[in-house]
């Protein structure tokens, strides 16, 4: 598969991917790979710092940039399989330098060469997907920072479109938050709530049996909300559908013990 | 140190504007230059065309439209209206003289009065100074022969506005504003009151229902006039 | 004013609670977002525009000392009167002062953020003058005592039967078998109240939704033309605006005119937009004798040149609060000042202090919407961040939490231990969740309170990776505790 003009693409999988779901990097690793990259997953990853950075910690968020930026500016590509990480890497690092004459050419030349997976699967690689079959009717979450920060929104549709048997369905408030945001859901839970069953609610009335988005954050929440609630839906990140890695359980469900 | 002192002081300490005088001299040649931004295609339009899409947006927020050949059709217009709304056969009227010089006793039961606007007129008739297509916009302008009370006071308002003086876009108004002002000799100044007025009043204060007739008028009849008069 | 604003975490409990507040909040989502997205289609160039609006506003906030002569001088040469004050306390003394020359009993107001914000009312009632709010929603609120649940829509969180019990409530004069049921009926009676009011005030005192420094004019948008009346009809018209409402021309004017009512009701134009200037000319028929401006700084030039500097182009629509899901969620009392919703968030902490309004900068998810719809393309988000940035180096907040977020910190910046802490919890968080997730968790009260929290699904992705796993395609996938 690869050869000297494929790409190098190092994959920052996340905080949340690497201890809550590690599927999702599977899936990123398998999607990159079959669209023709060289895929590589540097040890010396840990968070983008978004934390500490919506917290209003910015002096740490610049040490932990400057971290993540050193691990992988020497790759061709630097891939994330979410938005709101990918915002933070690609946007939010240039803020954080500058006016920093070593690291804001830096922090550009490495947000230049990064992208959150699906836009880059569909915009840098232009794959087309075939193959894959999946009997669901699936809505998509469009999460806050992926949609509005890095605007995506056709590409995850036009990949899903590609899986046969897939009946991809749209909430009316798709594009609406779904009252994760980090700490705030866990600062101002009543909020979230209300903000999260209105997520629910529209989800439902779309009639899917299946969520996908491509964020960990907005999809734990919107699960353990459905599940609070009872409510039968079964959530994933959009890679786990695309790399064919549904037969594991999806989010908040036990796992067959087979 | 005086309040003005005190906040121009602080702007300018804030600001740290390089020159100064630099400035001061570009922002007088900008308020002189007052050049047009971006005017929305829209109202880019033929006279025909314009009339017709004023009238169209008009009705959009609710106001009624007659159009007529001549001014002096206009008292049988507003009996004709009175009649329609079962109102009492009384107008107040602007003392302007397109409007004040009409042959009023076409309609014998008709009471006229002449004036500004009070607490209990019913119907008032007014001119305005021109129509924005763009919106279905009337412009109105205080003076001596177009007091604004008449604008706001009355339950149902007429107004008349000419035709040709239905422009695509505010600014084409604005333009002509500044023109007529010169021609009084007051150049740059405005008239105290400008009235850009799109609908008959309304509020959507209680429960988010729309309900015309908040304060101002609950009526909005525009009459478009086609004759060019001096 | 007094805020409430340290009330917050309660005040929004208490909104989430109240049914009114929750229909009426739920009605605003169907409304004006939609109102405002199909008037922005109707006019292609919407986007350029807004692109206009927010560079007229930043110029002038280039040169918002040499705007305000320019404006002061035009003012001054259409006959009016312009005064300068610093601070709330200022204006209201300045207001009291014009009203007693001219002798007023009472005063007719049209809805002004600004006269909210220095807390007119009560003052000239302790002063004996009779301050009447003119806007429907306001003088609901007025007779209610409360402040604006939202900039346009001031009354939006009551129901009709609140309407209702209002005015049986003020209006003592009301028989008691008038039935007010409909807003129709609730109108009229405000209609014939207010209307006495217009025709016998003294001094009609207005806000400003621009002020303009080629004419000297004041622009007043309305949709009841309670502001026209207010006007015009008495002997004095006060204006009370703050310093960072002026645009050059009327032509700037009319390019934000465009914008305004798209973003703020949906319509293209409100119904009565009204420029005023100066008092009555010459032969005039009516309009008021004097004209005053009473020009408000209260902590507006310490954000010029600050960060939070593009704040001063606002012109308070509303989009952000008609498009934020907080404020849809709780109103705008829970906020606890004058201002609410995104706008508000970015905007009481200047001027009332950042350590009372700390909680509003993190009552965001930061999901951008209120950017994405903000005619003036202020970047809302990034100003609630530069909030949290100043409460971190204050250490405003809990230091629970503080605590917390610097433990993370210490291990996010050391790769190693990183690592085997992770493998450590999902060690420990796999074995007890083996249900697939958490009911509750004593650590995370917070998320377990309203949902279930997904348990980690095996080991790290990156220890299971670089063991030579990769995914269910080319072998299965490590489970829970190392096992395969």
């Amino acid at each position: 598969m690869s050869n000297n003009t494929s790409p190098r693409v190092g994959l920052f999988a996340t905080c949340l991917v690497d201890l809550m779901r590690p599927v999702v990097g599977f899936a990123a690793v398998k999607l990159l790979e079959d669209a023709g990259c060289i895929v590589d997953v540097p040890v010396a990853q840990t968070c983008c710092g978004q934390p500490a950075y919506n917290a209003g910690d910015t002096s740490d968020t610049i040490d932990i940039a400057r971290q993540v930026i050193t691990s992988f500016e020497n790759y061709d590509y630097i891939v994330v399989p979410s938005g709101s990480c990918g915002g933070m890497l690609k946007h939010h690092y240039i803020e954080l330098f500058e006016g920093d004459s070593e690291w804001a050419p830096r922090a550009q030349a490495f947000a230049d060469k990064t992208h959150e997976l699906l836009s880059f699967l569909d915009d840098i690689m232009k794959v087309s997907l075939t193959g894959l079959k999946l009997d669901a009717t699936v809505a998509y979450h469009d999460s806050c920072s992926g949609l509005r920060e890095l605007e995506i929104k056709k590409q995850p549709r036009a990949l899903l479109n590609a899986v046969d048997g897939l009946n991809l369905v749209e909430g009316t408030e798709a594009e609406t938050c779904c009252g994760f945001g980090g700490l705030f859901c866990v600062k101002y839970p009543d909020i979230s709530e209300k903000m999260v069953d209105a997520k629910v609610d529209d989800i439902v009335a779309t009639g899917a049996d299946t969520l996908v988005a491509g964020d960990l954050g907005c999809l734990m929440n919107i699960a353990g909300r459905l599940q609070r609630r009872n409510i039968d839906i079964k959530v994933r990140h959009t890679a786990e559908i695309l790399a064919n890695m549904t037969h594991g359980p999806a989010i908040g469900d036990p796992m067959d013990d087979a | 140190m005086s309040g003005r002192d005190a906040i121009l002081g602080k702007i300018k300490s804030n600001l740290d504007r390089p020159n100064d005088l630099e400035s001061k001299q570009a922002i007088q040649n900008r308020l002189q230059a007052h050049q047009k931004n971006l005017i929305p295609q829209r109202g880019e339009l033929n006279q025909d065309q314009r009339i017709a899409l004023f009238c169209q947006e008009a009705s959009r927020v609710n106001a009624s439209i007659v159009e007529l050949m001549h001014f002096d059709e206009i008292p049988a217009a507003v009996s004709e209206y009175l009649r329609t709304h079962q109102l009492p056969a009384k107008v107040k009227i602007a003392p302007h003289k397109d409007i004040a010089s009409l042959d009023w006793d076409v309609n014998t039961s008709l009471m006229i009065e002449e004036g500004r606007g009070a607490g209990d007129d019913g119907v008032s008739v007014s001119m305005a100074f021109g129509g924005v297509a763009e919106t279905g916009t009337l412009v109105m302008t205080s003076g001596p022969e177009t007091p604004t009370s008449l604008n706001f006071l009355p339950l149902d308002h007429i107004v008349v506005v000419r035709a040709h003086e239905i422009a695509g876009n505010y600014e084409a108004i604005w333009e002509r504003i500044r023109d007529v002002q010169t021609k009084r000799g007051c150049e740059g100044t405005v008239p105290r009151t400008v009235n850009w007025i799109t609908g008959p009043s309304r509020t959507a204060d209680i429960e988010q229902t729309l309900l015309l007739g908040a304060h101002g008028p609950q009526r909005l009849h525009i009459l478009v006039i086609s004759e060019a008069t001096t | 004013m007094q805020s409430t604003s340290p009330n917050f975490t309660q005040n929004a409990k208490d909104a989430l609670q109240d049914d009114p507040l929750q229909a009426a909040l739920a009605k605003l989502t169907d409304g004006f977002p939609i109102q405002r997205l199909e008037a922005a289609a109707r006019l292609p160039e919407f986007e350029d525009l807004r692109d206009e609006a927010r560079d007229i506003k930043t110029h002038v906030l280039e040169n918002l000392d040499l705007y305000l002569e320019a404006y002061e001088k035009k003012v001054v040469e259409s006959g009016g009167h312009v005064h300068w004050c610093q601070t709330a306390e200022d204006a209201r003394e300045t207001i009291l002062k014009i009203c007693q020359n001219a002798n007023a009993k009472t005063v007719t107001k049209s809805k002004s953020m600004i006269s909210e914000e220095i807390a007119v009312n009560d003052f000239l009632e302790e002063n004996g003058i009779e301050p009447v709010e003119t806007d429907l929603g306001e003088y609901i609120i007025q007779l209610r005592d409360e402040p604006p649940s939202h900039i346009i829509a001031p009354a939006i969180h009551l129901s009709k039967e609140q309407v209702a019990d209002t005015f049986r409530d003020a209006h003592t004069d009301l028989e008691k078998d008038r039935p007010l049921d409909e807003p129709r009926a609730l109108l009229e009676e405000a209609r014939a109240k207010l209307r006495t009011k217009f025709l016998s005030a003294d001094v009609g005192l207005t806000g400003a939704n621009m002020l303009i420094a080629e004419t000297g004019t004041n622009v007043l948008v309305t949709n009841e033309g309670n502001a026209d009346l207010t006007n015009n009809l008495p002997r004095v018209h006060i204006v009370i605006a703050s310093i960072e409402k002026i645009v050059p021309t009327l032509e700037d004017a009319t390019t934000i005119l465009r914008v305004l009512a798209r973003s703020a009701t949906g319509q293209d134009i409100s119904v009565y937009t009204t420029f005023c200037t100066g008092p009555r000319q010459l032969n005039d028929l009516d309009g008021p004798e004097e004209y005053h401006v009473v020009l408000l700084d209260n902590g507006r030039t310490d954000m010029i040149g600050s960060e939070f500097h593009e704040m001063l182009r606002c012109i308070r629509c509303g989009a952000c609060l008609n498009h934020c899901p907080v404020y849809k969620s709780v109103g705008g009392h829970a906020y606890g000042w004058v201002y609410s919703g995104p706008m508000g968030a970015v905007l009481i902490p200047n001027l009332i202090g950042m350590e009372e309004a700390q909680h509003l900068p993190h009552a965001s998810t930061l999901c951008g919407k209120c950017e994405s719809v903000c005619p003036m393309r202020i970047p809302l988000p990034k100003m609630l961040r530069r909030w949290r940035e100043r409460q971190f180096k204050a250490e405003l907040g809990s230091t629970r939490a503080r605590w917390a977020l610097k433990s993370w910190v210490w291990l996010v910046k050391r790769p190693r231990i990183y690592r085997l802490a992770m493998n450590m919890s999902v060690a420990i968080l796999g074995q007890i969740g083996f249900r697939g997730r958490f009911k509750s968790l004593p650590f995370a009260k917070g998320w377990t309170s309203k949902r279930d929290l997904a348990a980690p699904t095996g080991d790290t992705f990156l220890s299971q990776y670089h063991n030579g796993a990769r995914g269910d395609q080319s072998g299965e996938l490590i489970r829970r505790g190392g096992r395969k």
